[in-house]
């Protein structure tokens, strides 16, 4: 912990944050038709030379940038310029929006009558309008709304439009292309289609990077995409993909702009309307293909109560001053700035730290509503095996400790004080009545009595539907709670109460779980730091210099924290074990569906406790963990096949295991797990960890041991 | 030999204009035969005719009239002695700048504000025994303490002194310099010299930390034109030769040098050496680099100088380029050849009117690609253009009122431009008649293909009038709390759009950031075209009403827009030089390597620091 980094805290608590406006309401007052056919003269930016979305193509293809390109690979592949560019035109033509002005109008008469009828209300944040538009004003706008439904970037059209914003294009998979008239419907609306991977076309990469920052550059419109890249299936935060942000900051690196303004924008549902969707997805039952008719059939989402959307529009991000002092812009001074290059470490990590701030801030501003605090308790509930539920008082009583907890960790969370909390709890509980089941005065979630004429196979999976879907909104908290429930399961498992011995366990915990919750790279003292003041000033905690104490007060407190990650705990160390017991040649591809085989089997043992482990969401992650920490290894050229460092899998799952474990009594074998230079897992002798502590001072402060 | 203040003030007076002879189709826009020869006036004492603490002569500045219109005063320029019906209005709207809020210089410089001299005696007795004249008279030293940057000018208004000079020494000759660089050696003072102090870099401040005497070396004695080589067309030219004494001299003869740097009133030949200058006619002519044959310069090691006068030599590195740009660092540069053209035959202005930024510059890159620019080709952004017209003189005749409304209306109204974006190029075309004629249209063409329209002689005219009098302006926003100042970079063709709106732009965040009250005048204009890019001038000013250290924020504004010129692919300077207020970037400038080269140089030539001005490295 030598590099303690000054690291200021802000009270949460006291984080200001706007009111909100319903604006459904004057739609339920108000002609939709007049609304839809209203003036509309959107601000835009200052220094925008007027250009229709036709003339882009034409800029986009006469660009030096593409021209070169276009030579490039013309004489790499032998053909005539004049076919590499008949390509590239053919790739933008796919590719390109035709944001027209009586499509979004459509568009805006429609999602009216639509949203009204599934929604009860969709809140905005109106200063956040308001700072947008001054944004749009100065500089090119980048809008990062987080991204858990398909209504996303409706949605977001849809309010834009409302405030007389421009509407954003957008970026969308090419999975919405095939849906026919959709399709070409939501081009006109400003969407435009990416392929979801060209890793190595550079003629594609070159049409696509050079569309997005003209657009960028003229300030033609707000460029909108998802940093996430794709729908978060888990309600919890994905690890953000860095390719766009570096293709829309690229423009300001370069000096083409004086800067430009991410917004993040976190909207957050009340209810999904995917929720099942997710589920089912999550267990292995694959995602139905985008089509018209696929939407048609899910009409009948239509007449259910979705209850609010809340969309808040977060503080817009300067990228200038976020750069400056991390980038020296001058490194673009020697080559032609129209040559690509791939950017250098230090921009890498710049966009890499961006995007996960991002992603907090987004993560920082979602909504939480009552019934994401009911899931975490009816979770654990569930899990413990209490087979007849809670009463409600009690759930009443746990609630309202959770939510002044959630409070204090600076929770956005909407909870209307002015009503009884048993009011609250029970209207929460109606809303969600697919997932909860009262009888008797006692709660519990819906899980399916058993069945004569299932399988119990078929009965585990749905039973698991019913605990991902609740578990989906659980995880919309996670963020708030994760830094102090590592901390929780650190204190547990280390072998005293000295805070180095502490802050070790957390860093293993951290490392290990980097891939499952938005953790900053690099930022694990941070966040340790963050973790011990939230619970101090929770009261949970008391921190001398040297010591960790638990107060008296605090074992509820971490207790309920710990237990957040048991699931993450147990799914990793499934995926250790599974991986530990893997026959050689396993494959990528193969992996996702034979551990969930393995998972199933160990659950119908009843070995396991929480059924939540079946997600695939989590194995995909403790993978790319294990591969990050290089316990596993992808060999070349073998279709992904896996190696697995058997070694250190199996004192991995000894470890996540045996909470109680991390670090006592493990040096009988002499042996600990570490890391090495390049942040992989190691495992080595006392004599050697000795050696390289001393060698490397105490910056290195990740030390494991193990038997 | 120790000039008083009385006898100078005594030539003053029997001095008459030097005469108004020169050649007929003189062009220059500070009217030759109303400036003093400042020669003739052996002018050891230049605060006699030149202000202590602003700009230029002491009978040119702007005031604001009893009528309270502002008006130039003197009659040196063409503007002298006109009003200028719309400068308060441009002033007000444009800074906030009221007559109501006032803020004087100090008449007078208060003597003993002044430090007393650290003399070395056994220096004093040396130059004594030469017989070169000296002087540790306050007004001299402190009027060698400083150049034009704001923060060397501002607190002399206020009248606040720094460290001066202890001395003041007049070489005659390049053997007065010899021996006054061997006694500094010998006696271990600091030497600074001194040209036309018209640097703004900080060159010419006194290192705070130099506990030696500090003695400023005024080359100003050091001013004949040797001899004229007609056959290899070169003069032979002193070094402390002011710029327009030189041009005057050599047009007396019918020649000319062609170097005519926004300063020459002012300027001298040394100081172009040993800045890297450059002149607005480069594109004839060439940058003073280009211009020089031969230089001679005392070191402390001894006389620098090349055997013969070949035009190109592959003689290893050009020793040349030791001196140019030195700064003063290294020597004195005491005489140099320098080539000379014949006096043109005819000269044409000219402006073209683009319908924005964009395409002016579009326009100027072209014109590059070309290589068919005008001895002079500047484009000035809208805020330049819209502050050229506030400097319209006022109209004599209903006429030609009614003319400028005629334009107006033809270029907003008809053509369709935006008054407040478009732009203005200003030229100017030399040569025979006839080829400037054809030059004229061949550059018309151009600019016709990028929306540029003819806009008549008399608005480029006036744009190069502005050039010369707008450092006096500069004097006028400070009596109104309005602090300013330009400053310049190099900068590649396709980086020119961008660093001219990201600078500005930073100009204006850093402004809004630091707490100035006023919206900031951020401004720039591209001076010069080369084959690969640019230079451009940038200025920048603002209202400090408000704020209690307007200096500081002023030097934090400009470090932040020099940071922003850098990181777009500008250089460190083009023209200005380093000096001290740019040198912490010298080393990300030319690299560990480069500055290393430098310093064993100076190692080398000066290893006791004499000339310690601590500039550059």
């Amino acid at each position: 912990m030598a590099s303690r980094a000054v690291y200021v805290h802000r009270d949460p608590m006291l984080k200001k944050r706007d009111d909100f406006e319903d604006i459904l309401e004057e739609r339920r007052h108000s002609s939709d038709l007049r609304y839809a056919l209203k003036c509309y003269t959107p601000v835009l930016y200052k220094g925008l030379s007027p250009c229709r979305a036709s003339e882009l193509k034409s800029m986009v293809l006469q660009s030096d940038q593409l021209q070169y390109v276009i030579n490039q690979v013309s004489k790499e592949m032998g053909r005539t310029a004049e076919e590499v560019q008949a390509e590239a035109s053919t790739i933008l033509d796919e590719m390109a929006h035709r944001l027209q002005i009586s499509t979004v109008r459509f568009f805006a008469f429609t999602l009216s009558k639509i949203f009204k009828t599934l929604f009860r209300s969709i809140c905005v944040n109106e200063e956040g309008i308001q700072r947008l538009q001054q944004a749009i004003h100065e500089h090119p706008v980048i809008l990062l709304p987080s991204h858990r439904s398909y209504m996303d970037f409706l949605l977001m059209s849809y309010v834009l439009y409302t405030y007389d914003l421009s509407v954003p294009v957008i970026a969308a998979g090419m999975d919405f292309m095939g849906m026919k008239i959709v399709g070409e419907m939501l081009r006109m609306s400003g969407a435009f289609f990416i392929r979801r991977s060209f890793g190595g076309d550079k003629l594609y990469w070159a049409v696509f990077s050079e569309y997005v920052q003209i657009m960028v550059k003229s300030g033609f419109a707000p460029v909108e995409f998802f940093l996430e890249g794709t729908r978060s299936r888990t309600a919890k935060s994905l690890t953000p993909k860095l390719g766009l942000l570096n293709i829309v900051i690229d423009p300001f690196l370069k000096g083409e702009v004086f800067d430009i303004s991410l917004v993040p924008v976190s909207i957050s549902y009340e209810r999904v309307l995917e929720e099942a969707l997710y589920a089912r997805e999550l267990l292995g039952v694959p995602k139905p293909k985008e089509s018209t008719s696929g939407l048609f059939k899910a009409r009948k989402v239509l007449s259910e109560d979705y209850g609010s959307i809340h969309i808040y529009f977060g503080q817009p991000v300067s990228v200038r001053a976020l750069a400056e002092g991390k980038v020296n812009r001058c490194q673009f001074n020697l080559t032609p700035r129209h040559i690509p290059r791939k950017p250098g470490e230090e921009i890498q990590s710049f966009v890499n730290d961006l995007a996960y701030r991002l992603v907090r801030s987004q993560e920082e501003n979602m909504v939480l509503t009552p019934w994401v605090l009911l899931a975490f308790l009816l979770l654990q509930n569930q899990a413990v095996g209490n087979e007849r539920g809670m009463s409600l008082d009690e759930l009443t009583e746990q609630a309202a400790w959770v939510r002044d907890l959630s409070r204090q960790f600076g929770a956005f969370l909407h909870w209307p004080d002015q009503l009884p909390p048993s009011k609250v709890v029970s209207s929460s509980l109606s809303l969600h009545r697919g997932l909860v089941r009262i009888s008797d005065g006692r709660v519990q979630l819906a899980l399916e009595m058993p069945h004569s004429a299932m399988t119990s196979e078929e009965e585990l999976l749905n039973r698991a539907v019913i605990i991902l879907s609740c578990a989906s909104y659980r995880n919309q908290a996670l963020h708030l709670f994760i830094r102090p429930a590592l901390l929780a399961v650190a204190i547990q498992a280390a072998s005293s109460n000295k805070k180095q011995e502490v802050y070790n366990s957390f860093s293993f915990l951290w490392n290990m779980f980097s891939n499952e919750f938005i953790l900053c790279p690099g930022a694990a003292v941070q966040d340790f730091e963050e973790a011990c003041y939230l619970l101090v000033k929770s009261g949970a905690l008391q921190i001398s210099q040297q010591e960790i104490l638990v107060s008296g007060r605090g074992h509820r407190t971490l207790a309920f924290l710990a237990n957040i990650l048991d699931p993450f705990l147990e799914g990793y160390q499934m995926v250790c074990r599974f991986l530990y017991e893997a026959t050689e040649g396993l494959t990528e591809k193969q992996f996702v569906p034979a551990v969930r085989k393995f998972i199933i089997k160990h659950l119908l043992t009843g070995r396991l406790r929480y059924a939540e482990v079946l997600s695939s969401d989590l194995q995909k992650n403790a993978l790319a963990a294990l591969l990050r920490l290089g316990a596993v290894q992808k060999l070349k050229g073998c279709q992904g096949a896996l190696k697995v460092n058997k070694v250190i899998v199996n004192s991995l799952e000894d470890t996540l295991g045996k909470k109680q474990a991390v670090s006592r009594s493990l040096n009988t074998h002499g042996l600990f797990l570490d890391l090495d230079k390049n942040s992989k897992l190691i495992l080595v002798s006392v004599s050697q960890r000795r050696k390289a502590a001393h060698s490397e001072g105490s910056r290195r402060s990740t030390l494991i041991p193990t038997r | 030999m120790i000039f008083s203040n009385k006898r100078s003030r005594q030539i003053l007076r029997h001095a008459k204009p030097a005469g108004g002879s020169s050649s007929p189709n003189c062009h220059h826009l500070f009217s030759w035969y109303m400036i003093f020869n400042l020669t003739e006036l052996l002018l050891f004492h230049r605060q006699e005719i030149m202000k202590w603490n602003g700009w230029g002569y002491n009978d040119s500045k702007f005031i604001y009239n009893k009528n309270g219109q502002a008006e130039f005063t003197g009659k040196r320029y063409r503007l002298s002695g006109m009003i200028i019906p719309g400068l308060r209005d441009w002033m007000e709207s444009t800074f906030g700048a009221t007559v109501q809020h006032k803020t004087p210089a100090t008449p007078v410089l208060n003597t003993s504000a002044v430090q007393p001299p650290t003399l070395n005696e056994a220096f004093v007795e040396g130059i004594k025994s030469t017989g070169i004249p000296f002087s540790h008279d306050p007004e001299d030293r402190v009027f060698r303490s400083h150049g034009h940057c704001l923060h060397e000018i501002f607190p002399l208004r206020e009248g606040k002194v720094g460290r001066v000079p202890d001395m003041v020494v007049w070489p005659k000759c390049h053997n007065d310099v010899v021996k006054t660089v061997e006694l500094a050696c010998k006696h271990n003072v600091c030497l600074i010299p001194f040209g036309g102090g018209t640097s703004v870099s900080s060159a010419l401040e006194c290192p705070p930390e130099e506990t030696r005497s500090i003695v400023s070396l005024d080359t100003s004695q050091m001013n004949r034109v040797l001899w004229i080589d007609e056959k290899n067309l070169t003069a032979h030219v002193e070094a402390g030769i002011i710029g327009q004494d030189l041009e005057r001299l050599l047009n007396e003869s019918g020649y000319c040098t062609g170097h005519e740097p926004d300063s020459m009133e002012f300027s001298s030949l040394g100081g172009w050496v040993a800045t890297r200058a450059s002149g607005m006619k480069k594109n004839i002519y060439g940058n003073i680099e280009d211009l020089v044959v031969h230089i001679k310069m005392v070191t402390p090691r001894g006389v620098i100088e090349k055997s013969c006068q070949g035009p190109r030599m592959s003689t290893g590195p050009d020793v040349h380029h030791f001196i140019l740009g030195s700064e003063g660092t290294l020597g004195v540069v005491t005489e140099v050849t320098m080539k000379i053209r014949p006096v043109p035959e005819y000269q044409k202005y000219g402006s073209v009117v683009f319908p924005n930024f964009e395409q002016g510059v579009a326009c100027l890159r072209e014109v590059a690609r070309q290589r068919c620019a005008p001895a002079s080709i500047r484009l000035m952004d809208n805020e330049q253009f819209q502050f050229g017209h506030a400097l319209k003189p006022q109209v004599s005749s209903i006429f030609t009122s009614f003319l400028d409304g005629l334009k107006k209306f033809y270029i907003t109204k008809f053509k369709g431009f935006d008054p407040s974006r478009l732009c203005v190029a200003t030229l100017l075309f030399e040569g025979d008649r006839e080829k400037v004629l054809q030059h004229e249209k061949q550059v018309y063409d151009i600019a016709a293909k990028f929306g540029g329209l003819a806009a008549g002689e008399d608005n480029g005219q006036r744009g190069y009038m502005l050039t010369f009098v707008i450092a006096y302006l500069r004097d006028l926003g400070m009596d109104y709390f309005v602090i300013g100042e330009s400053f310049e970079t190099s900068v590649p063709w396709d980086r020119v759009l961008d660093i001219c709106r990201n600078v500005k732009a930073r100009i204006v965040q850093e402004c809004k950031d630091r707490g100035v009250q006023f919206q900031p005048l951020s401004t720039c204009r591209v001076t010069q075209t080369y084959d690969a890019g640019a230079c451009v001038y940038f200025y920048f000013a603002f209202n400090y009403r408000g704020l209690s250290d307007p200096l500081h924020v002023y030097a934090q504004v400009e470090h932040a827009a020099r940071e922003e010129i850098l990181a777009n692919g500008g250089s460190l300077s083009h023209h200005h030089g380093v000096g001290k207020l740019r040198k912490e970037w010298m080393r990300e400038t030319v690299s560990d390597v480069g500055l290393g080269m430098l310093k064993s140089v100076k190692d080398y030539v000066d290893p006791n620091n004499i000339f310690g001005n601590r500039n550059l490295l």
